[in-house]
């Protein structure tokens, strides 16, 4: 079939150095990834055009990018997958990270943010005999996020990223899972202490843009909701996320529904009154138009509450 | 086509022109509601940050309520047809997880099966209502209308739990609604992404930043209305337009409308009975596009 390729290129190199994208016309066949037919147009057409790849086999994680505008690997998206014929499939180097050329980025930021989070084992106390055992079933809900191959697709569709780059971001994050749930690691509390600084784990926006695009099912935004659960469990120091979140729960468990006025108080707190008058237009606007919820005691609880609470009840006992 | 009808708690708070407009709407379609007042809220996918099995309990008893009922939920709130629809694939996939949670309700006399569907009400306009019904319905044409789709995180991702394998239109559902009520559908590249009400507690400015980009985004493309299935969704895209337009030095002023609003004029109804007039941002613009002003 015929597919057209519409490339963002970019040439840093150029008199005026602009992205601009470039169409390129090819036949392909039914097995052909996008991969295939990349360097088919670096080998046949144009030898200028620039991608980075390796292993061909969705192993090595080099060739990650946009594809109709969600990150991939290059070589494990079909093109019958991603258009039909006479289609146009657009090609651009991931987000969030600067572009060298064409479709390569410069992915130092990514290696220092997973740095940051100290992608190694600490383990407390003097070391064993032999080597550090963990049982199976401690380690098994890890295998997920040990199959991250460190392309880069969830640090380029990330949400978050793209309006706070201070975030460490997903892949780092699902990293930094990876150890603090180890039952081999001893760090854990000092771990979650500096995920809970801003830029940290409560930055996530939960969008699912990395569980979605993740060509290994990591589901890194999966980890960071466990990372802040394991957060609250060893008591590390409240955050405007964190109080959203347990003020949430017991908002449910008193009411069986959200009363969302209280939410925002308890939220904000009485440190970020500041923060909380700022909305004072946006209320004022509301009121007129009977928008604004009841709140506190007028806001009454669904029927068959005790039902509800005695769920939450169950829910702490263990298993 | 009768549902279990799960509101969820914006529609009841923030956004009460939503659950007033799908009050005129559904009727004039065929489809019957029982409301769900004993099922608790979903957790929103934030009581499931701090206990992701104390989430799955709560759904649970919300499925298990509607299996007893014999009925299908509807929702009509991308979040909670997301949370939902996950906890059901958690509790219908991972070997041994319902008989757990089955353990937990059994005190409460409650089993889940495991067999209730939950369907946001875009998806049944078009799976269960149909395109010929829905077409039928409309007595007013939008014409000239130009509208954004913008999705809300829940109902696009992970696909994988929203059963878009089953029913792939599922992912284009809001523009092919969009087009059968006689509007023209603004593609802009912000439609599936997030609209930063999850950031706002943590990064205000970031969240209002998406906020202001995804609404001039689609004005820019030129959009008269963005038209949104998720109450949440809402909140931040017409409840802090303003603020969000302040913030980035922008005019934007772009109507947000709740689906069975949009829905609704396109049925004829009147504004006032859609809520028109409880959206921040004015809708004038829009009704006087409309010729119905």
């Amino acid at each position: 079939m015929l597919t057209t390729f519409r490339i963002r290129r970019f040439n840093p190199e150029a008199e005026s150095p602009q992205p601009y994208f470039q169409d390129y016309r090819l036949v392909t066949e039914r097995s052909d990834t996008v991969l295939d037919a990349l360097i088919r147009i670096r080998e046949t057409v144009d030898e200028s055009l620039t991608l980075r790849c390796s292993c061909r086999g969705a192993i090595c994680g080099s060739c990650g990018m946009r594809i109709n505008g969600h990150a991939a690997l290059a070589c494990k998206t079909k093109v019958a997958s991603m258009a039909a014929p006479d289609e146009t499939i657009h090609v651009e180097p991931m987000n969030n990270m600067p572009v060298i050329k064409d479709l390569v980025t410069d992915m130092a930021g990514f290696w220092e943010k997973i740095r940051q989070v100290q992608p190694w084992l600490q383990p407390a106390g003097p070391a064993p005999e032999g080597e550090y055992l963990a049982p199976p079933e401690a380690m098994n809900h890890l295998t997920g996020v040990m199959h991250c191959i460190m392309c880069g697709a969830c640090v380029s569709d990330c949400a978050a990223l793209e309006v706070n780059p201070d975030f460490v971001g997903p892949a780092a994050l699902a990293k930094a899972y990876r150890f603090v749930a180890d039952p081999r690691d001893g760090n854990s509390s000092s771990r979650l202490r500096e995920l809970n600084d801003p830029g940290g784990m409560w930055d996530c926006t939960r969008c699912m843009e990395c569980i979605e695009v993740c060509p290994k099912g990591v589901g890194a935004m999966d980890r960071i909701m466990a990372l802040r659960a394991k957060g609250i469990e060893y008591g590390v120091p409240s955050t405007s996320g964190s109080r959203h979140t347990e003020a949430f729960a017991d908002i449910i468990e008193q009411k069986g529904r959200l009363d969302e006025p209280m939410l925002a108080v308890r939220t904000f707190g009485l440190a970020n009154l500041r923060q909380m008058f700022s909305f004072l237009p946006m209320i004022l606007r509301a009121l007129p138009r009977r928008k604004l919820p009841k709140s506190g005691p007028l806001f009454r609880p669904i029927p068959g509450i005790d039902r509800i609470r005695r769920l939450f009840q169950r829910a702490k006992e263990p298993r | 086509m009768k549902y279990a009808f799960f509101p969820g708690c914006v529609s009841k708070g923030g956004c009460p022109e939503l659950y007033q407009s799908v009050k005129q709407v559904y009727p004039r379609l065929g489809i019957e509601l029982e409301e769900m007042t004993t099922a608790s809220c979903t957790g929103a996918g934030v009581l499931q940050e701090k206990d992701l099995r104390l989430g799955d309990i709560l759904n649970a008893h919300t499925l298990a309520l509607a299996e007893e009922q014999g009925l299908p939920i509807m929702t009509i709130c991308s979040t909670c047809q997301g949370v939902m629809s996950q906890a059901n694939h958690r509790l219908t996939t991972e070997p041994g997880y319902l008989d757990d949670i089955n353990r937990v309700l059994a005190e409460e006399g409650l089993t889940y099966r495991g067999t209730t569907t939950v369907k946001h009400f875009v998806w049944i306009l078009l799976e269960d209502v149909g395109e010929e019904k829905l077409r039928q319905a409309v007595k007013r044409p939008l014409t000239g209308l130009r509208a954004a789709p913008f999705y809300g995180c829940y109902i696009q991702r992970p696909s994988a739990a929203l059963g878009f394998d089953e029913q792939p239109a599922r992912a284009q559902s809001l523009e092919t609604v969009i087009t059968l009520l006689g509007a023209e559908v603004v593609d802009f590249p912000g439609k599936t992404r997030c609209c930063g009400m999850p950031l706002l507690t943590i990064n205000e400015p970031g969240s209002l930043q998406m906020v202001a980009h995804h609404t001039s985004d689609a004005k820019e493309h030129g959009a008269d209305v963005m038209v949104t299935p998720c109450p949440l969704c809402h909140l931040n895209l017409d409840g802090l337009q303003t603020k969000a337009a302040k913030q980035e030095r922008r005019d934007i002023d772009l109507p947000i409308l709740h689906l069975p609003q949009l829905l609704g004029l396109a049925m004829g109804l009147e504004p006032r009975a859609l809520g028109l007039k409880r959206n921040l941002v004015p809708t004038t613009s829009v009704l006087e596009k409309l010729g119905v002003a």
